[in-house]
């Protein structure tokens, strides 16, 4: 996994509120099971990889993906989470997977 | 030195997840005990840096991944975390035509056999593909 020489324009920017695919995963996934369909804000724009989903079959990753830090809030993820309202979590997740979030699902 | 023990957690109510995908799942407590590496494991470890480095790049630490979450549930989960390492690797090598089936199986037959010589105790258990 390396960083290209010309990285894609980022489709989304830090504080964009983003709703994760909820979609089977084909194959090597790199996103958790447990974030599938859930809504979270972009917190920053880690940079750009080859695609580890096809890097994962021995293709060269192309075209190279952007990688972002997605926050959620605990209680978004876990439905009978206890803890504090504000508690949240950060996961990388690649563009493919991020779809801009509708007004109803904003959290 | 403690050993980990290993159980099958049935994935209820996991559509959709793989094998490794378990983030939620209640799999009782964490066994938070250090425990030293094996030789063999240090050996495991140093093969696959040697294989993904720019050098070899025989493959990308991705193939691994998606190798040791190929495996059903529960090979994956009375697997160690090196076993799984180790049995990935066997996989990739072959899948990249660096070594074929037969060559790896060979091999190991030679060094059982060398073991078996030598009066030491060898496992008949191969390790699945």
């Amino acid at each position: 996994m390396t960083i290209t020489a010309k990285p894609p324009k980022p489709r989304f920017k830090t504080g964009d509120t983003v709703h994760i695919g909820d979609r089977k995963a084909v194959g090597h996934c790199r996103t958790p099971w447990y974030l599938r369909g859930k809504t979270g804000v972009v917190a920053s724009i880690q940079g750009t990889y080859h695609d580890p989903e096809r890097l994962a079959y021995h293709k060269p990753g192309l075209p190279s993906q952007v990688l972002y830090k997605v926050r959620f809030l605990q209680s978004e993820i876990w439905p009978k989470y206890k803890g504090p309202a504000t508690d949240h979590l950060e996961a990388d997740i690649y563009e493919y997977w991020l779809e801009p979030a509708t007004e109803e699902r904003r959290p | 030195m403690t050993t980990p023990t290993r159980k099958t957690m049935p994935r209820t109510g996991a559509k959709g997840r793989a094998a490794h995908d378990v983030g939620g799942l209640d799999f009782g407590p964490i066994d938070r005990h250090e425990h030293d590496l094996a030789l063999w494991e240090k050996r495991v470890d140093a093969m696959l840096i040697l294989l993904v480095g720019k050098k070899k790049g025989a493959f990308a630490i991705d193939a691994m991944r998606r190798a040791i979450e190929d495996y059903g549930q529960q090979e994956y989960d009375r697997t160690t975390y090196y076993e799984k390492w180790a049995r990935a690797i066997r996989n990739l090598v072959v899948e990249q035509e660096i070594l074929t089936r037969a060559e790896i199986e060979a091999r190991m037959q030679e060094v059982r056999d060398k073991h078996l010589k030598a009066g030491r105790k060898v496992s008949k258990a191969g390790v699945p593909w």
